[in-house]
Protein backbone atom coordinates (compact mmCIF):
# COMPACT_ATOMS: atom_id res chain seq x y z
CA UNK A 1 0.00 0.00 0.00
CA UNK A 2 2.70 2.47 1.01
CA UNK A 3 4.64 1.84 -2.20
CA UNK A 4 1.57 2.63 -4.27
CA UNK A 5 0.92 5.85 -2.35
CA UNK A 6 4.49 7.08 -2.86
CA UNK A 7 4.45 6.15 -6.54
CA UNK A 8 1.12 7.95 -6.95
CA UNK A 9 2.74 11.05 -5.48
CA UNK A 10 5.60 10.63 -7.93
CA UNK A 11 3.11 10.26 -10.80
CA UNK A 12 1.32 13.42 -9.66
CA UNK A 13 4.64 15.31 -9.64
CA UNK A 14 5.33 14.09 -13.18
CA UNK A 15 1.84 15.12 -14.30
CA UNK A 16 2.05 18.59 -12.78
CA UNK A 17 5.54 19.04 -14.20
CA UNK A 18 4.39 18.00 -17.68
CA UNK A 19 1.53 20.48 -17.51
CA UNK A 20 3.98 23.23 -16.57
CA UNK A 21 6.59 22.35 -19.16
CA UNK A 22 3.96 22.26 -21.94
CA UNK A 23 1.90 25.29 -20.96
CA UNK A 24 4.43 27.89 -19.82
CA UNK A 25 5.74 30.45 -22.27
CA UNK A 26 8.79 31.60 -20.38
CA UNK A 27 11.81 29.35 -20.93
CA UNK A 28 12.73 29.48 -17.25
CA UNK A 29 9.25 28.36 -16.25
CA UNK A 30 9.45 25.49 -18.79
CA UNK A 31 12.63 24.40 -17.03
CA UNK A 32 10.86 24.48 -13.69
CA UNK A 33 8.26 22.11 -15.11
CA UNK A 34 10.98 19.73 -16.30
CA UNK A 35 12.62 19.86 -12.88
CA UNK A 36 9.32 18.85 -11.33
CA UNK A 37 9.14 15.83 -13.66
CA UNK A 38 12.61 14.71 -12.63
CA UNK A 39 11.61 15.32 -9.01
CA UNK A 40 8.94 12.67 -9.51
CA UNK A 41 11.54 10.30 -10.98
CA UNK A 42 13.75 10.88 -7.92
CA UNK A 43 10.94 9.96 -5.58
CA UNK A 44 9.89 6.93 -7.64
CA UNK A 45 13.44 5.57 -7.71
CA UNK A 46 13.84 6.11 -3.95
CA UNK A 47 10.59 4.24 -3.30
CA UNK A 48 11.64 1.45 -5.66
CA UNK A 49 14.84 1.00 -3.65
CA UNK A 50 13.09 0.91 -0.29
CA UNK A 51 10.14 -1.28 -1.21
CA UNK A 52 11.37 -3.44 -4.11
CA UNK A 53 15.12 -4.01 -4.12
CA UNK A 54 16.90 -2.70 -1.02
CA UNK A 55 19.49 -5.46 -1.41
CA UNK A 56 21.00 -3.98 -4.58
CA UNK A 57 22.15 -0.39 -5.16
CA UNK A 58 20.66 -0.04 -8.67
CA UNK A 59 17.67 2.09 -7.66
CA UNK A 60 19.99 4.35 -5.66
CA UNK A 61 22.10 4.79 -8.78
CA UNK A 62 18.95 5.84 -10.63
CA UNK A 63 18.45 8.61 -8.06
CA UNK A 64 22.05 9.75 -8.60
CA UNK A 65 21.55 9.79 -12.37
CA UNK A 66 18.29 11.74 -11.98
CA UNK A 67 20.12 14.33 -9.87
CA UNK A 68 22.80 14.65 -12.53
CA UNK A 69 20.15 14.98 -15.24
CA UNK A 70 18.66 17.87 -13.28
CA UNK A 71 22.02 19.61 -13.05
CA UNK A 72 22.70 19.14 -16.77
CA UNK A 73 19.21 20.31 -17.71
CA UNK A 74 19.64 23.42 -15.58
CA UNK A 75 23.07 24.33 -16.99
CA UNK A 76 22.18 23.78 -20.62
CA UNK A 77 18.79 25.46 -20.23
CA UNK A 78 20.25 28.62 -18.76
CA UNK A 79 23.14 28.65 -21.22
CA UNK A 80 20.75 28.34 -24.18
CA UNK A 81 18.47 30.99 -22.68
CA UNK A 82 21.36 33.41 -22.29
CA UNK A 83 22.58 32.67 -25.81
CA UNK A 84 19.26 33.36 -27.55
CA UNK A 85 18.54 36.31 -25.30
CA UNK A 86 21.88 37.84 -26.17
CA UNK A 87 21.41 37.48 -29.90
CA UNK A 88 17.67 38.10 -30.26
CA UNK A 89 16.33 39.47 -26.93
CA UNK A 90 14.02 36.46 -26.78
CA UNK A 91 13.06 34.79 -23.52
CA UNK A 92 9.80 33.16 -24.57
CA UNK A 93 9.48 29.79 -26.27
CA UNK A 94 6.87 31.13 -28.72
CA UNK A 95 9.40 33.55 -30.18
CA UNK A 96 12.28 31.10 -30.45
CA UNK A 97 11.20 29.62 -33.75
CA UNK A 98 14.47 29.17 -35.66
CA UNK A 99 13.75 25.49 -36.12
CA UNK A 100 10.17 26.13 -37.29
CA UNK A 101 9.70 24.65 -40.80
CA UNK B 1 -1.76 2.24 8.72
CA UNK B 2 1.84 2.53 9.76
CA UNK B 3 3.59 5.73 10.81
CA UNK B 4 5.76 5.54 7.70
CA UNK B 5 2.69 5.53 5.45
CA UNK B 6 1.22 8.56 7.21
CA UNK B 7 4.51 10.49 7.11
CA UNK B 8 5.03 9.70 3.42
CA UNK B 9 1.43 10.56 2.59
CA UNK B 10 1.55 13.94 4.33
CA UNK B 11 4.94 14.86 2.84
CA UNK B 12 3.78 13.65 -0.59
CA UNK B 13 0.68 15.85 -0.41
CA UNK B 14 2.95 18.78 0.51
CA UNK B 15 5.29 18.02 -2.40
CA UNK B 16 2.44 17.93 -4.93
CA UNK B 17 0.74 21.01 -3.47
CA UNK B 18 4.01 22.99 -3.66
CA UNK B 19 4.52 21.71 -7.20
CA UNK B 20 1.07 22.99 -8.23
CA UNK B 21 1.77 26.34 -6.56
CA UNK B 22 4.78 26.83 -8.84
CA UNK B 23 2.42 27.44 -11.75
CA UNK B 24 -0.26 29.26 -9.75
CA UNK B 25 1.55 32.07 -7.96
CA UNK B 26 2.32 35.31 -9.78
CA UNK B 27 5.59 36.15 -8.09
CA UNK B 28 8.59 34.50 -9.68
CA UNK B 29 10.44 34.46 -6.37
CA UNK B 30 7.51 32.62 -4.83
CA UNK B 31 7.34 30.18 -7.76
CA UNK B 32 11.02 29.36 -7.36
CA UNK B 33 10.72 28.80 -3.65
CA UNK B 34 7.52 26.78 -4.08
CA UNK B 35 9.57 24.47 -6.31
CA UNK B 36 12.25 24.36 -3.61
CA UNK B 37 9.56 23.44 -1.07
CA UNK B 38 8.51 20.57 -3.35
CA UNK B 39 12.11 19.36 -3.57
CA UNK B 40 12.58 19.61 0.19
CA UNK B 41 9.40 17.60 0.78
CA UNK B 42 10.73 14.89 -1.56
CA UNK B 43 14.09 15.04 0.25
CA UNK B 44 12.30 14.45 3.56
CA UNK B 45 10.45 11.51 1.98
CA UNK B 46 13.79 10.02 0.88
CA UNK B 47 15.02 10.55 4.44
CA UNK B 48 12.00 8.61 5.69
CA UNK B 49 12.82 5.91 3.10
CA UNK B 50 16.16 5.32 4.83
CA UNK B 51 18.23 7.08 2.16
CA UNK B 52 19.86 9.87 4.21
CA UNK B 53 22.72 10.56 1.81
CA UNK B 54 20.55 10.92 -1.28
CA UNK B 55 17.99 12.94 0.68
CA UNK B 56 20.58 15.42 1.93
CA UNK B 57 22.30 15.67 -1.45
CA UNK B 58 18.91 16.37 -3.05
CA UNK B 59 18.24 19.12 -0.51
CA UNK B 60 21.73 20.55 -0.95
CA UNK B 61 21.76 20.53 -4.74
CA UNK B 62 18.23 21.73 -5.21
CA UNK B 63 18.66 24.59 -2.75
CA UNK B 64 21.67 25.84 -4.65
CA UNK B 65 19.92 25.33 -7.99
CA UNK B 66 16.88 27.24 -6.84
CA UNK B 67 18.97 30.10 -5.47
CA UNK B 68 20.61 30.41 -8.90
CA UNK B 69 17.22 29.89 -10.55
CA UNK B 70 15.82 32.84 -8.61
CA UNK B 71 18.50 35.09 -10.11
CA UNK B 72 17.62 33.97 -13.64
CA UNK B 73 13.89 34.23 -13.03
CA UNK B 74 14.23 37.82 -11.96
CA UNK B 75 16.61 38.56 -14.80
CA UNK B 76 14.39 37.17 -17.55
CA UNK B 77 10.79 37.54 -16.37
CA UNK B 78 8.87 40.72 -17.05
CA UNK B 79 7.06 40.61 -13.77
CA UNK B 80 9.39 39.03 -11.22
CA UNK B 81 7.67 40.15 -8.03
CA UNK B 82 4.16 39.41 -9.30
CA UNK B 83 3.03 42.94 -8.47
CA UNK B 84 1.12 43.06 -11.80
CA UNK B 85 -0.89 39.84 -12.17
CA UNK B 86 -0.51 38.40 -15.66
CA UNK B 87 -0.62 34.98 -17.27
CA UNK B 88 2.06 33.67 -19.57
CA UNK B 89 0.72 30.34 -20.77
CA UNK B 90 -0.18 28.82 -24.09
CA UNK B 91 -2.46 25.90 -24.78
CA UNK B 92 -3.25 25.53 -21.09
CA UNK B 93 -6.16 23.17 -21.71
CA UNK B 94 -4.19 20.78 -23.93
CA UNK B 95 -1.28 20.81 -21.48
CA UNK B 96 -3.59 20.09 -18.60
CA UNK B 97 -5.11 17.20 -20.56
CA UNK B 98 -1.65 15.75 -21.19
CA UNK B 99 -0.66 16.18 -17.54
CA UNK B 100 -3.85 14.62 -16.18
CA UNK B 101 -3.78 11.76 -18.71
CA UNK B 102 -0.19 10.94 -17.84
CA UNK B 103 -1.05 10.95 -14.16
CA UNK B 104 -4.09 8.73 -14.68
CA UNK B 105 -2.25 6.22 -16.87
CA UNK B 106 0.65 6.01 -14.42
CA UNK B 107 -1.69 5.71 -11.44
CA UNK B 108 -3.71 2.99 -13.13
CA UNK B 109 -0.50 1.07 -13.70
CA UNK B 110 0.73 1.66 -10.16
CA UNK B 111 -2.42 0.33 -8.52
CA UNK B 112 -2.98 -2.63 -10.84
CA UNK B 113 0.54 -4.03 -11.12
CA UNK B 114 1.28 -6.90 -8.80
CA UNK B 115 4.37 -5.51 -7.09
CA UNK B 116 6.96 -8.09 -6.01
CA UNK B 117 8.17 -8.56 -2.48
CA UNK B 118 11.36 -6.70 -1.48
CA UNK B 119 14.36 -8.51 -2.98
CA UNK B 120 17.25 -9.01 -0.63
CA UNK B 121 17.78 -7.78 2.91
CA UNK B 122 17.89 -4.04 3.61
CA UNK B 123 21.51 -2.98 4.27
CA UNK B 124 22.41 -1.42 7.62
CA UNK B 125 23.91 1.58 5.88
CA UNK B 126 22.43 2.66 2.55
CA UNK B 127 25.14 5.30 2.15
CA UNK B 128 27.86 2.64 2.27
CA UNK B 129 25.91 0.51 -0.20
CA UNK B 130 25.79 3.42 -2.63
CA UNK B 131 29.41 4.36 -2.07
CA UNK B 132 30.62 0.83 -2.73
CA UNK B 133 28.46 0.61 -5.86
CA UNK B 134 29.80 3.90 -7.18
CA UNK B 135 33.39 2.81 -6.64
CA UNK B 136 32.81 -0.80 -7.63
CA UNK B 137 30.04 -2.55 -9.49
CA UNK B 138 28.50 0.65 -10.92
CA UNK B 139 31.67 2.58 -11.58
CA UNK B 140 30.90 2.88 -15.29
CA UNK B 141 27.81 4.93 -14.47
CA UNK B 142 29.92 7.36 -12.47
CA UNK B 143 32.52 7.61 -15.23
CA UNK B 144 29.87 8.39 -17.82
CA UNK B 145 28.22 10.89 -15.47
CA UNK B 146 31.58 12.54 -14.80
CA UNK B 147 32.39 12.94 -18.49
CA UNK B 148 28.86 14.15 -19.13
CA UNK B 149 29.15 16.80 -16.44
CA UNK B 150 32.51 17.97 -17.78
CA UNK B 151 30.99 18.26 -21.26
CA UNK B 152 28.08 20.19 -19.73
CA UNK B 153 30.40 22.63 -18.00
CA UNK B 154 32.29 23.30 -21.22
CA UNK B 155 29.19 23.51 -23.42
CA UNK B 156 27.39 25.75 -20.93
CA UNK B 157 30.31 28.15 -20.75
CA UNK B 158 30.72 28.25 -24.53
CA UNK B 159 27.02 28.93 -25.05
CA UNK B 160 26.67 31.51 -22.31
CA UNK B 161 29.73 33.64 -22.94
CA UNK B 162 29.92 35.96 -25.90
CA UNK B 163 33.59 36.76 -25.51
CA UNK B 164 36.43 34.73 -26.94
CA UNK B 165 40.16 35.13 -26.72
CA UNK B 166 40.21 37.75 -29.50
CA UNK B 167 37.94 39.95 -27.40
CA UNK B 168 40.19 39.54 -24.41
CA UNK B 169 43.64 39.66 -25.96
CA UNK B 170 43.02 41.74 -29.11
CA UNK B 171 42.93 40.72 -32.79
CA UNK B 172 46.62 39.83 -32.78
CA UNK B 173 46.39 38.07 -29.42
CA UNK B 174 49.25 40.32 -28.30
CA UNK B 175 47.63 42.20 -25.42
CA UNK B 176 49.59 41.52 -22.28
CA UNK B 177 46.65 42.13 -19.93
CA UNK B 178 43.24 40.78 -21.00
CA UNK B 179 40.53 43.37 -21.48
CA UNK B 180 37.80 42.05 -19.17
CA UNK B 181 34.61 43.88 -18.15
CA UNK B 182 35.05 42.63 -14.58
CA UNK B 183 38.61 43.01 -13.32
CA UNK B 184 38.66 39.96 -11.06
CA UNK B 185 40.80 39.48 -8.02
CA UNK B 186 44.11 38.20 -9.31
CA UNK B 187 46.95 40.37 -10.58
CA UNK B 188 47.51 39.79 -14.30
CA UNK C 1 14.13 15.72 24.22
CA UNK C 2 16.65 16.64 26.93
CA UNK C 3 19.47 16.20 24.43
CA UNK C 4 17.74 18.50 21.96
CA UNK C 5 17.42 21.17 24.64
CA UNK C 6 21.10 20.76 25.59
CA UNK C 7 22.14 21.19 21.95
CA UNK C 8 19.85 24.22 21.59
CA UNK C 9 21.26 25.79 24.75
CA UNK C 10 24.83 25.07 23.67
CA UNK C 11 24.22 26.61 20.23
CA UNK C 12 22.61 29.74 21.68
CA UNK C 13 25.35 30.02 24.30
CA UNK C 14 28.04 29.77 21.65
CA UNK C 15 26.25 32.41 19.62
CA UNK C 16 26.24 34.73 22.62
CA UNK C 17 29.95 34.08 23.21
CA UNK C 18 30.73 34.99 19.58
CA UNK C 19 28.60 38.12 19.75
CA UNK C 20 30.28 39.27 22.98
CA UNK C 21 33.78 38.49 21.70
CA UNK C 22 33.04 40.29 18.46
CA UNK C 23 31.71 43.29 20.34
CA UNK C 24 34.79 43.41 22.60
CA UNK C 25 37.11 43.09 19.59
CA UNK C 26 35.42 46.06 17.97
CA UNK C 27 34.61 48.33 20.92
CA UNK C 28 36.97 47.35 23.71
CA UNK C 29 36.25 45.61 26.99
CA UNK C 30 33.53 48.06 27.95
CA UNK C 31 31.41 46.92 25.01
CA UNK C 32 30.93 43.38 26.31
CA UNK C 33 27.27 43.85 27.15
CA UNK C 34 26.37 45.51 23.85
CA UNK C 35 24.95 42.40 22.12
CA UNK C 36 22.44 41.79 24.89
CA UNK C 37 21.43 45.44 25.07
CA UNK C 38 21.15 45.58 21.27
CA UNK C 39 18.96 42.50 21.30
CA UNK C 40 16.64 43.92 23.93
CA UNK C 41 16.49 47.19 22.00
CA UNK C 42 15.47 45.36 18.82
CA UNK C 43 12.67 43.68 20.74
CA UNK C 44 11.34 46.93 22.17
CA UNK C 45 11.57 49.22 19.13
CA UNK C 46 8.75 49.85 16.72
CA UNK C 47 9.26 47.66 13.61
CA UNK C 48 9.60 49.55 10.34
CA UNK C 49 7.70 48.50 7.25
CA UNK C 50 8.60 48.97 3.61
CA UNK C 51 6.23 49.51 0.69
CA UNK C 52 4.66 46.26 -0.56
CA UNK C 53 7.05 43.78 1.02
CA UNK C 54 6.79 40.06 0.28
CA UNK C 55 5.97 39.30 3.89
CA UNK C 56 5.65 35.52 3.44
CA UNK C 57 9.10 35.07 1.88
CA UNK C 58 10.70 37.60 4.22
CA UNK C 59 9.37 35.81 7.30
CA UNK C 60 10.35 32.43 5.87
CA UNK C 61 13.91 33.65 5.38
CA UNK C 62 14.14 35.43 8.71
CA UNK C 63 12.92 32.41 10.67
CA UNK C 64 14.99 29.97 8.62
CA UNK C 65 18.31 31.67 9.44
CA UNK C 66 18.44 30.85 13.19
CA UNK C 67 16.59 27.53 12.70
CA UNK C 68 19.19 26.34 10.18
CA UNK C 69 22.03 27.46 12.44
CA UNK C 70 20.58 25.29 15.22
CA UNK C 71 19.94 22.41 12.78
CA UNK C 72 23.61 22.55 11.81
CA UNK C 73 24.36 22.11 15.53
CA UNK C 74 22.45 18.81 15.47
CA UNK C 75 25.44 17.05 13.86
CA UNK C 76 28.14 18.57 16.08
CA UNK C 77 29.41 15.83 18.40
CA UNK C 78 28.69 16.61 22.02
CA UNK C 79 30.42 14.21 24.35
CA UNK C 80 30.96 11.65 21.58
CA UNK C 81 27.36 11.67 20.36
CA UNK C 82 25.38 13.71 17.87
CA UNK C 83 21.76 14.71 18.19
CA UNK C 84 20.71 13.58 14.69
CA UNK C 85 22.82 10.57 13.80
CA UNK C 86 22.74 9.40 10.20
CA UNK C 87 25.22 7.94 7.75
CA UNK C 88 25.64 11.32 6.01
CA UNK C 89 26.21 13.84 8.80
CA UNK C 90 28.80 15.89 6.91
CA UNK C 91 26.30 16.33 4.08
CA UNK C 92 23.69 17.40 6.66
CA UNK C 93 25.98 20.21 7.81
CA UNK C 94 26.63 21.24 4.23
CA UNK C 95 22.92 21.12 3.37
CA UNK C 96 22.14 23.41 6.32
CA UNK C 97 24.71 25.85 4.95
CA UNK C 98 23.22 25.70 1.45
CA UNK C 99 19.73 26.31 2.82
CA UNK C 100 21.10 29.27 4.77
CA UNK C 101 22.25 30.60 1.43
CA UNK C 102 18.72 30.54 0.02
CA UNK C 103 17.25 31.88 3.27
CA UNK C 104 19.51 34.92 3.25
CA UNK C 105 18.59 35.67 -0.35
CA UNK C 106 14.97 35.66 0.78
CA UNK C 107 15.87 38.09 3.57
CA UNK C 108 17.31 40.37 0.90
CA UNK C 109 14.37 39.94 -1.48
CA UNK C 110 11.51 40.18 1.01
CA UNK C 111 11.50 43.86 2.02
CA UNK C 112 11.17 45.09 -1.61
CA UNK C 113 14.01 47.56 -1.11
CA UNK C 114 17.08 48.27 -3.26
CA UNK C 115 19.93 47.99 -0.77
CA UNK C 116 18.44 44.93 0.81
CA UNK C 117 18.29 43.22 -2.61
CA UNK C 118 21.83 44.34 -3.43
CA UNK C 119 22.92 42.65 -0.21
CA UNK C 120 21.04 39.48 -1.17
CA UNK C 121 22.72 39.34 -4.59
CA UNK C 122 26.13 40.00 -3.07
CA UNK C 123 25.56 37.12 -0.69
CA UNK C 124 24.64 34.82 -3.62
CA UNK C 125 27.71 35.88 -5.61
CA UNK C 126 29.93 35.34 -2.61
CA UNK C 127 28.26 32.00 -1.99
CA UNK C 128 29.03 30.82 -5.53
CA UNK C 129 32.66 31.57 -4.78
CA UNK C 130 33.16 29.78 -1.48
CA UNK C 131 30.64 26.95 -1.76
CA UNK C 132 32.87 24.74 -3.94
CA UNK C 133 36.09 25.04 -1.86
CA UNK C 134 34.04 24.50 1.29
CA UNK C 135 32.52 21.31 -0.14
CA UNK C 136 35.93 20.02 -1.11
CA UNK C 137 37.17 20.75 2.42
CA UNK C 138 34.31 18.68 3.87
CA UNK C 139 34.91 15.90 1.32
CA UNK C 140 38.58 15.84 2.35
CA UNK C 141 37.54 15.23 5.94
CA UNK C 142 35.24 12.43 4.80
CA UNK C 143 38.03 10.82 2.78
CA UNK C 144 40.41 10.98 5.74
CA UNK C 145 37.93 9.34 8.07
CA UNK C 146 36.55 6.94 5.46
CA UNK C 147 33.08 7.92 6.62
CA UNK C 148 30.58 10.75 6.51
CA UNK C 149 29.75 10.30 10.20
CA UNK C 150 31.14 13.03 12.44
CA UNK C 151 31.69 10.54 15.26
CA UNK C 152 33.86 8.43 12.93
CA UNK C 153 35.77 11.55 11.95
CA UNK C 154 36.50 12.26 15.61
CA UNK C 155 37.64 8.71 16.37
CA UNK C 156 39.86 8.71 13.25
CA UNK C 157 41.86 11.52 14.87
CA UNK C 158 42.93 9.38 17.82
CA UNK C 159 46.61 9.53 16.89
CA UNK C 160 46.82 12.55 14.62
CA UNK C 161 44.57 15.60 14.42
CA UNK C 162 43.30 16.18 10.90
CA UNK C 163 44.57 19.77 10.94
CA UNK C 164 48.12 18.41 10.64
CA UNK C 165 47.50 16.76 7.27
CA UNK C 166 44.65 19.03 6.13
CA UNK C 167 45.71 22.61 6.90
CA UNK C 168 44.21 23.97 3.68
CA UNK C 169 40.86 22.29 4.30
CA UNK C 170 40.84 23.65 7.87
CA UNK C 171 41.54 27.22 6.75
CA UNK C 172 38.95 27.00 3.97
CA UNK C 173 36.36 25.56 6.34
CA UNK C 174 36.82 28.33 8.92
CA UNK C 175 36.88 31.05 6.26
CA UNK C 176 33.82 29.56 4.57
CA UNK C 177 31.96 29.59 7.88
CA UNK C 178 32.77 33.27 8.34
CA UNK C 179 31.54 33.87 4.79
CA UNK C 180 28.27 32.02 5.44
CA UNK C 181 27.69 34.32 8.42
CA UNK C 182 28.74 37.28 6.17
CA UNK C 183 31.00 38.31 8.98
CA UNK C 184 34.44 39.91 9.20
CA UNK C 185 36.17 40.30 5.82
CA UNK C 186 33.15 38.68 4.15
CA UNK C 187 30.60 41.28 5.22
CA UNK C 188 30.00 43.17 1.90
CA UNK C 189 26.43 41.70 1.80
CA UNK C 190 25.67 43.79 4.89
CA UNK C 191 28.31 46.48 4.69
CA UNK C 192 27.89 50.23 4.96
CA UNK C 193 28.68 50.90 1.29
CA UNK C 194 25.34 49.29 0.41
CA UNK C 195 23.52 51.12 3.20
CA UNK C 196 23.57 48.06 5.45
CA UNK C 197 22.67 45.61 2.64
CA UNK C 198 20.83 42.54 3.85
CA UNK C 199 20.19 44.05 7.26
CA UNK C 200 19.16 47.52 6.04
CA UNK C 201 15.40 47.04 6.18
CA UNK C 202 15.21 44.54 9.01
CA UNK C 203 13.93 45.83 12.31
CA UNK C 204 12.54 44.54 15.55
CA UNK C 205 12.38 40.79 16.07
CA UNK C 206 13.31 40.13 12.42
CA UNK C 207 16.68 41.80 12.84
CA UNK C 208 17.25 40.06 16.16
CA UNK C 209 16.58 36.64 14.61
CA UNK C 210 18.92 37.17 11.67
CA UNK C 211 21.73 38.51 13.85
CA UNK C 212 21.18 35.65 16.28
CA UNK C 213 21.36 33.17 13.41
CA UNK C 214 24.64 34.66 12.16
CA UNK C 215 26.35 34.42 15.52
CA UNK C 216 24.95 31.00 16.38
CA UNK C 217 26.12 29.75 13.00
CA UNK C 218 29.62 31.14 13.58
CA UNK C 219 29.75 29.49 17.01
CA UNK C 220 28.42 26.17 15.73
CA UNK C 221 30.91 26.22 12.84
CA UNK C 222 33.77 26.79 15.27
CA UNK C 223 32.58 23.80 17.32
CA UNK C 224 32.36 21.78 14.10
CA UNK C 225 35.86 22.89 13.05
CA UNK C 226 37.16 21.78 16.44
CA UNK C 227 35.47 18.41 15.96
CA UNK C 228 36.50 17.85 12.33
CA UNK C 229 40.09 19.09 12.46
CA UNK C 230 41.19 19.37 16.10
CA UNK C 231 40.03 16.05 17.46
CA UNK C 232 36.97 17.31 19.39
CA UNK C 233 37.24 16.11 22.98
CA UNK C 234 40.59 14.36 22.71
CA UNK C 235 43.23 15.47 25.22
CA UNK C 236 44.62 14.69 28.65
CA UNK C 237 43.23 15.62 32.09
CA UNK C 238 40.07 17.47 31.08
CA UNK C 239 36.83 15.59 30.35
CA UNK C 240 35.76 15.17 26.72
CA UNK C 241 33.35 18.10 26.74
CA UNK C 242 35.92 20.35 28.39
CA UNK C 243 38.52 19.85 25.69
CA UNK C 244 35.93 20.37 22.97
CA UNK C 245 34.90 23.65 24.60
CA UNK C 246 38.53 24.79 24.93
CA UNK C 247 39.25 24.03 21.27
CA UNK C 248 36.03 25.68 20.11
CA UNK C 249 36.84 28.84 22.06
CA UNK C 250 40.38 28.81 20.67
CA UNK C 251 39.04 28.64 17.09
CA UNK C 252 36.62 31.44 17.91
CA UNK C 253 39.35 33.58 19.46
CA UNK C 254 41.54 33.22 16.39
CA UNK C 255 38.55 33.82 14.11
CA UNK C 256 37.56 37.04 15.88
CA UNK C 257 41.13 38.28 16.35
CA UNK C 258 42.11 37.70 12.72
CA UNK C 259 38.76 38.29 11.05
CA UNK C 260 38.31 41.73 12.51
CA UNK C 261 41.75 42.84 11.34
CA UNK C 262 41.34 41.93 7.66
CA UNK C 263 39.92 44.37 5.13
CA UNK C 264 36.59 43.56 3.47
CA UNK C 265 36.84 41.29 0.41
CA UNK C 266 34.89 42.43 -2.63
CA UNK C 267 32.58 39.66 -3.91
CA UNK C 268 33.57 40.19 -7.58
CA UNK C 269 37.26 39.74 -6.76
CA UNK C 270 36.60 36.90 -4.38
CA UNK C 271 34.94 34.77 -7.08
CA UNK C 272 38.05 34.71 -9.23
CA UNK C 273 40.43 34.14 -6.32
CA UNK C 274 38.21 31.37 -5.07
CA UNK C 275 37.81 29.54 -8.37
CA UNK C 276 41.31 30.01 -9.71
CA UNK C 277 43.27 29.56 -6.46
CA UNK C 278 41.15 27.95 -3.76
CA UNK C 279 39.42 25.24 -5.83
CA UNK C 280 42.71 23.80 -7.20
CA UNK C 281 44.28 24.10 -3.75
CA UNK C 282 41.47 22.21 -2.04
CA UNK C 283 41.49 19.61 -4.83
CA UNK C 284 45.21 19.15 -4.30
CA UNK C 285 44.54 18.84 -0.58
CA UNK C 286 41.95 16.15 -1.28
CA UNK C 287 44.44 14.31 -3.50
CA UNK C 288 47.14 14.41 -0.81
CA UNK C 289 44.70 13.14 1.80
CA UNK C 290 43.47 10.39 -0.54
CA UNK C 291 47.04 9.17 -1.05
CA UNK C 292 47.70 9.32 2.69
CA UNK C 293 44.48 7.41 3.34
CA UNK C 294 45.58 4.71 0.89
CA UNK C 295 48.94 4.58 2.65
CA UNK C 296 47.09 3.88 5.90
CA UNK C 297 48.00 7.06 7.78
CA UNK C 298 44.52 7.50 9.24
CA UNK C 299 43.99 3.92 10.37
Amino acid sequence: MTLQIVLTVAAALVGVGLFGALSQQSIVMVMMGLELVVNGVLLGAGAAWYFLSPGTPDAQMLVVVALVVMAVEMVMGFAATIAIYRTRQVDMVDMATELHG
Amino acid sequence: MSTLTVVLGVLGALAVAAGVLVFVVDSMARATFALLASFLAVALMLLALDLPYLALVTALMMTMEMAVMAVFMIMFMMNPAGLMPMTMVHNARGSAAVGVTTFLVLTAGIWTVDWPEPAGPRPDDSTRQLGEAVMGSHMLVMIVVGVGLLATILAGTVLATSRGRYDRFGPELDRRRPDDPVPGGLPR
Amino acid sequence: MVEALVVLAAALGLGLVVAVADSVALGGAAAWSDPVREGLRHLSTQPRRTLRPDVLLLRAGVVAVPVLAVLAAAVVPLGGRVLAPSSAELVWFNAAEALLWAALWLVGWGPNAVYSLVGGYRFLAQGLAYELPLMFALITVGVGAGSLRVTDVVSAQQDLWFVVTMPVAFAVFVAGSAAFAFWGPFDPPASADAGGGLLSELSGADRLLVQLGRYVFLGVSAAMAAALFLGAGQGPWLPDIGWHAVKTLAVLAVLVAVGRRLPAIRPDRFVEVSWVVLVPLTLLQALVVSVLALAGVYR
